[in-house]
């Protein structure tokens, strides 16, 4: 078994070296603090806050729907289940019914949305470890994702489609034809991309026994989602906590076992998104077999939503990062009084400074792109 | 466990003095989760008793909010259990002179960057803290942004131009 090498302390001149926020590894706009001894970080220190766009605030002086488009730039590669999750805290607060033909949809989406995410960390984690190749066949398959979103929402990147009491358009013959076929050809492809990086030597030597978090740590610092499963942790709030129509699919929740090294290192982490990807797929074909002919895409919801005075709810849902929560408090007139958004990226990032204690820069790289970072969610 | 039991538990281990509130689920008129609200001094303890008991053994701090109700400055914990998986919401509130709550931060890890995005957005000062320093904004920036009473720096300006 590979086991990564112990770094031995240089005991030369200490370095203090900003990377970022310019740097390709630290995706997006983090600055990491490094103390350095030659190629040995002795302390990180995560520098946050570059893309604050203070949504929060924004969150309490705009109308409960004008907030769509302010959801979607958050985690702006999980936009549909960011759009999602905010529509389910409003509708708690507002008591919004929502048909099943809408739910159908939303989970049609979501789920497309998560493997175009899964897929981006895909080709993003190979390319930090200096593989380029998977990048563009990961693009490809991204691509087709973007496709079948664009033609139901309008937008590539950031869609504004789920909205409260439903969706915003009704689902087209033509997305449903291009989900069919993207379905039919994504697993083999995705076998592919197993042999072309999973179970690369030069990869696994790279990525297992980094970083390892173990399942206590994990669950103290607040880990969700992929990141907390490759810990050893069973918890999905898809199956487990179960909201919108995710009861009525059959499908499994992996969770990391240490395949090449140690549970919770970064190549378990890595390889949870490929696990789930397969489970995603499994999920929409069962969506699409179940569609329901006819509904409304949308129910009735009031042109201005004015919740109950003192009304507050805390709602979370499994998005591609992790657990994204909205918590709003209502003072009964139509704005919200305040809107906490809890990003799984910000408590996921939040170990790294005890995560990468005497480790090499290199590891510190392979850490990072493990994390799956999306700096708009950390930031907000 | 649900809510009510967890609630039944503090106050049999705490007195009736350590919880000011309780709210129990709303309906569909008055749409609110179920929270208890405490006395600042024994949030530590509480949180401590709540993380460690086996009945409650809440692992997990889901978030932390500050808000700044019209009376007070409330820090609210969502807390879960992956053991039991069950919740809990926690609240607690501090004066509007002198913003204070004792940090969690020594309990749950995740405490450490939620207490300071609080302190930095909403200016709450959380008590044995290992670095309260600011963490969106920069360090030099004046006031907390979700105050109510905040004035963004082109206010004035903005007046002038008829904003």
């Amino acid at each position: 078994m590979a086991t990564a090498a112990q770094p031995k302390p240089l005991q030369g001149e200490p370095m203090t070296v900003f990377m970022g926020p310019q740097h390709p590894s630290t995706h997006g706009v983090l600055q990491v603090k490094l103390y350095t001894d030659g190629e040995i970080v002795n302390r990180a220190i995560p520098n946050i806050g570059f893309l604050h766009r203070c949504k929060e605030k924004i969150g309490e002086s705009l109308e409960y729907q004008a907030y769509l488009p302010y959801t979607d730039r958050m985690d702006y590669l999980g936009a549909m289940n960011n759009n999602w999750t905010w529509a389910l805290a409003v509708e708690k607060l507002c008591g919004i019914e929502v048909p099943e033909r809408a739910e159908y949809i939303r989970v049609f989406v979501g789920e497309l949305n998560r493997i175009a995410s899964h897929i981006l960390l895909l080709a993003t984690f190979g390319l930090d470890m200096g593989a380029w190749t998977p990048l563009l066949h990961c693009f490809r398959e991204r691509e087709q994702i973007l496709d079948i979103l664009e033609e139901l929402s309008g937008g590539r990147l950031c869609f504004g489609y789920v909205v409260p009491g439903g969706v915003n358009q009704d689902m087209t013959p033509r997305a449903m034809e291009l989900a069919k076929k993207f379905i039919a050809q994504f697993p083999a492809r995705l076998d592919s991309l197993n042999q072309l990086l999973s179970f690369n030597q030069i990869f696994i030597k790279r990525t297992a026994n980094v970083a390892i978090v173990p399942r206590e740590m994990a669950i103290d610092y607040g880990f969700t989602g992929p990141m907390l499963r490759a810990s050893g942790v069973d918890w999905d709030m898809r199956r487990d906590e179960t909201y919108s129509i995710y009861n009525k699919f059959d499908f499994e929740i992996p969770v990391g076992e240490g395949l090449k090294g140690t549970v919770g290192d970064c190549w378990d982490r890595y390889y949870q998104r490929i696990l789930e990807m397969y489970q995603s797929i499994k999920i929409l074909e069962q969506v699409i077999e179940g569609f329901p002919e006819e509904g409304q895409h949308k129910g009735k919801v009031p042109a201005r939503l004015k919740p109950p005075k003192g009304g507050e709810v805390y709602v979370r849902t499994e998005c591609p990062r992790g657990e994204l929560g909205f918590y709003m408090v209502s003072d009964g007139s139509n704005t919200p009084y305040r809107m906490k958004v809890r990003g799984p990226s910000f408590c996921n990032l939040s170990i790294l400074e005890e995560l990468t204690k005497d480790m090499f820069i290199a590891d510190l790289v392979a850490t990072l792109g493990s994390f799956d970072l999306v700096l708009g969610e950390v930031d907000r | 466990m649900e809510h009510l039991e967890i609630f039944n538990l503090l106050r049999e281990k705490f007195g009736e003095d350590a919880i000011l509130e309780h709210i129990v689920s709303g309906d569909e008129k008055d749409p609110r989760d179920p929270f208890i609200l405490l006395k600042t001094d024994t949030l530590e303890d509480v949180c401590r008793f709540l993380r460690d008991d086996e009945r409650t053994a809440f692992d997990m701090l889901h978030c932390l909010s500050g808000v700044e109700a019209p009376e007070c400055f409330e820090s609210v914990y969502h807390l879960f259990s992956f053991k039991h998986k069950h919740y809990v919401t926690l609240k607690v509130c501090a004066s509007k002179s002198n913003p204070s709550v004792p940090s969690v931060a020594s309990i749950w890890s995740a405490a450490n960057w939620h207490e300071r995005e609080s302190y930095d957005l909403l200016g709450i000062n959380y008590e044995g803290h290992p670095d309260l320093t600011r963490i969106l904004l920069g360090d030099a920036w004046e006031g907390h942004p979700l105050r109510k009473d905040y004035k963004m720096p082109e206010h004035d300006r903005l007046k002038e131009l008829g904003f």
